[in-house]
């Protein structure tokens, strides 16, 4: 085998205070709300009592802080490796996780001391239509703390935009439209630009959408004179939910590009099948949303199709560039299978392979038999815990690797096959009991579901105590985490210059 | 496995395979990971040609499936294949409550075609009409201010149940009535 020099001894840079704050807040909100997510499983499973109104409050905290701590952790990974192309505003960054941290206060207040359980989708009128279970404080108080998170991810996003048409003039330019309509000169902007831009984008015309039927309902809640149409809301708010969930995924998917190509020492570049990918996922993920509204008969037909079709389509570039590129750069590349690399690898093939139960339940005429029930979370748990979760996992790993020669201890690996483990049996047990008809968010189940969940609960047990030493060994790790050193292990066969 | 079933079984193993063939080419990759190639500008030409028949492989197979899916769709009227049964079909009112069901009628007989006008007095919920093994076998949302038209005709008799399928508070998971389909 012939010994090459490595491409590059760029000491990879460290962490900023900004960006360790923002994962250590992740690591902590991730790991309660999992166990919220298991205590609801336990339920389920009848092995232990809490009754409906405790149910739904977990269930409640357990979406919404779940949704905003993967915008944290995504947002750390965009910001941390972004800002060596253009110049990031830190007092941004740390407005919006004081914003965030308000916007959880105020939730959890909501929920704990107001009874508040509407679901994180606050669907339109339920917030207001309790039944006298919560009042319209609590329900005020839950919808303005998601209101101010979601104006802290709009600075965050807006700040983005200023300094990437600060640098490169334009969305299009930064998109790397010049390249992908016309010739290809080599110089496009690199991966990490291409996707900040997608998800700066989506983001604020999704966090302003989802803003914007927020504020209507706030003062429906007091004003009822001033009356909202409850499927137009509901289009509002699946629209807002799906661009903000899927932007956690395009966010943390920077991490592999920046990392994987320093493990194999071969480039991932911004080429024009790279580049048409992010064009089409940029429009793809906006006008996919109908495909949470296939059981409202009375949306607009054409729109239905419209969600049934780029369903489909939407698969192309999850799997033949992104996931198919991450494979090419490791074929016969001599890897050297650390945790970091491990993790980012497995991400991917969680993001593809949650991908095929997704599509299929877009399909209208599965949905019509699918929908609503624990198929639903199957899927999407599938990318975020498989995919978008485990690239965060690998981004810690990758900041607290002590040295570029470092190996993982023996509990690393047995965490890593736990967690990979653990995580698959908990989505199967999702999927199959949705293939047995199990009704979503239902805090009590039918005697013939119970093993379903109690399977799930097992696996989950599995892979949060996966998850717990994943971030004990981050906690650990902080003052390398916030070091300037190379870090990258370089493949069998490359020797460092 | 009841016809009604089909499309679960379907999705679950479609779901399954694919995953699988995911897995495997996962798998394979990082099998093949030693070796180091030195040269990767021959390995890219090799894979972008691969990926061109995988991408033509995904049009091919996903593309009829997605347009065959379109097919029938529980929209159109025709969707209850009791349509072509000479007599009207059976109308019952159903409108969600929080948290209860009110039908107007709950006797229907099998293979009479059956459209159920849904709709919601308050909160949006889901009309989930549940079979004899408790299986969903027909859905629709129940919105306030709007009537869906869901259409279905019962081939087996007995009890079914109707389950609310959008979470709408503290007894989502209780809201249930039931209907009684009887041979004609």
């Amino acid at each position: 085998m012939t010994k090459t020099t490595c491409m590059t001894t760029t000491p990879d840079r460290g962490a900023e205070t900004g960006v360790v704050a923002y994962l250590l807040t992740a690591a902590a909100v991730v790991l309660l709300m999992m166990v919220f997510g298991l205590l609801m499983r336990l339920e389920q499973a009848q092995l232990i009592e809490m009754g409906p109104q405790p149910f739904y409050k977990l269930m409640t905290l357990h979406g919404a802080g779940m949704v905003g701590i993967a915008g944290i952790a995504g947002a750390a990974v965009m910001w941390h490796f972004l800002r060596q192309y253009v110049a990031l505003s830190t007092g941004i960054l740390f407005a919006n996780l004081a914003l965030f941290l308000a916007g959880v206060v105020m939730i959890l207040t909501s929920v704990l001391l107001g009874d508040f359980h509407g679901a994180w989708t606050f669907l339109f009128p339920l917030p207001g239509s309790s039944m006298g279970m919560w009042s319209t404080q609590a329900a005020a108080l839950f919808m303005a703390g998601l209101l101010v998170i979601g104006v802290g991810f709009l600075l965050l996003h807006l700040d983005v935009a200023r300094a990437i048409i600060g640098r490169y003039g334009s969305f299009a330019r930064a998109l790397g439209w010049p390249q992908l309509f016309g010739h290809d000169d080599g110089k496009a902007p690199p991966p990490t630009v291409v996707a900040s831009t997608m998800v700066t984008i989506v983001n604020v015309i999704g966090l302003v959408v989802g803003a914007s039927i927020l504020a209507m309902m706030l003062v429906n809640l007091y004003v009822p004179a001033f009356r909202i149409d409850a499927l137009l809301a509901k289009g509002m708010i699946y629209f807002f939910g799906h661009v903000f969930i899927n932007a956690t995924i395009y966010m943390a998917v920077i991490g592999v590009y920046e990392i994987l190509p320093r493990y194999t020492q071969r480039p991932w570049k911004s080429n024009k099948v790279f580049l048409a990918s992010w064009t089409a996922s940029t429009l793809m993920v906006m006008f996919i949303f109908p495909h949470h509204l296939l059981m409202d008969f009375a949306f607009p037909k054409w729109m239905l199709i419209m969600g049934h079709i780029i369903g489909y389509m939407n698969t192309i570039p999850i799997l033949l560039v992104t996931g198919y590129g991450a494979l090419m750069l490791v074929y016969r590349s001599g890897i050297r299978w650390d945790m970091t690399a491990r993790l980012l690898f497995v991400s991917l093939f969680g993001w593809a392979a949650g991908a095929m139960p997704a599509f299929i339940d877009g399909t209208i005429s599965v949905n019509y038999v699918m929908h609503n029930t624990l198929w639903v979370p199957g899927h999407f748990h599938t990318y975020l815990l498989l995919g978008m979760l485990a690239m965060i996992f690998g981004f810690m790993y990758y900041l607290g690797k002590p040295a570029q020669d470092a190996t993982d201890g023996m509990l690393d690996r047995m965490a890593f096959w736990a967690y990979t483990t653990g995580t698959l049996g908990f989505v199967l047990s999702f999927l199959y009991a949705g293939k047995e008809s199990v009704a979503r968010r239902y805090a009590a189940h039918l005697p013939e579901w119970v093993p379903y969940d109690q399977a799930g609960a097992a696996f989950a047990v599995l892979l949060i105590s996966a998850a717990l030493w994943f971030m004990l060994r981050f906690f650990g790790r902080l003052s390398l985490a916030r070091r300037d050193h190379t870090r990258a292990s370089l493949p069998y066969g490359v020797v460092a210059a | 496995m009841k016809g009604e079933h089909i499309m679960q079984e379907i999705a679950w193993q479609a779901s399954l395979i694919l995953m699988a063939l995911v897995a495997l080419g996962f798998a394979f990759v990082a099998i093949n990971s030693g070796g180091r190639y030195e040269d990767y500008a021959p390995l890219q030409k090799r894979a972008y040609r691969l990926r061109l028949a995988l991408f033509w492989g995904v049009v091919l197979v996903f593309g009829p499936t997605m347009i065959y899916t379109l097919v029938n769709l529980p929209y159109d009227a025709a969707h209850a294949r009791g349509v072509r049964d000479a007599r009207p079909a059976q109308v019952i009112q159903a409108t969600g409550h929080l948290w209860y069901w009110e039908l107007s009628e709950t006797e229907i007989a099998t293979g009479h075609p059956v459209e159920f006008r849904v709709t919601s007095a308050d909160v949006n919920h889901g009309f989930g009409i549940y079979d004899t093994n408790m299986k969903l076998v027909a859905q629709v949302q129940a919105m306030p201010g709007y009537i869906n038209t869901l259409r279905h005709t019962f081939d087996e008799a007995g009890t079914y149940k109707i389950m609310c399928l959008e979470y709408c508070g503290t007894v989502h998971h209780a809201m249930v009535a039931e209907l009684t389909v009887a041979g004609r």
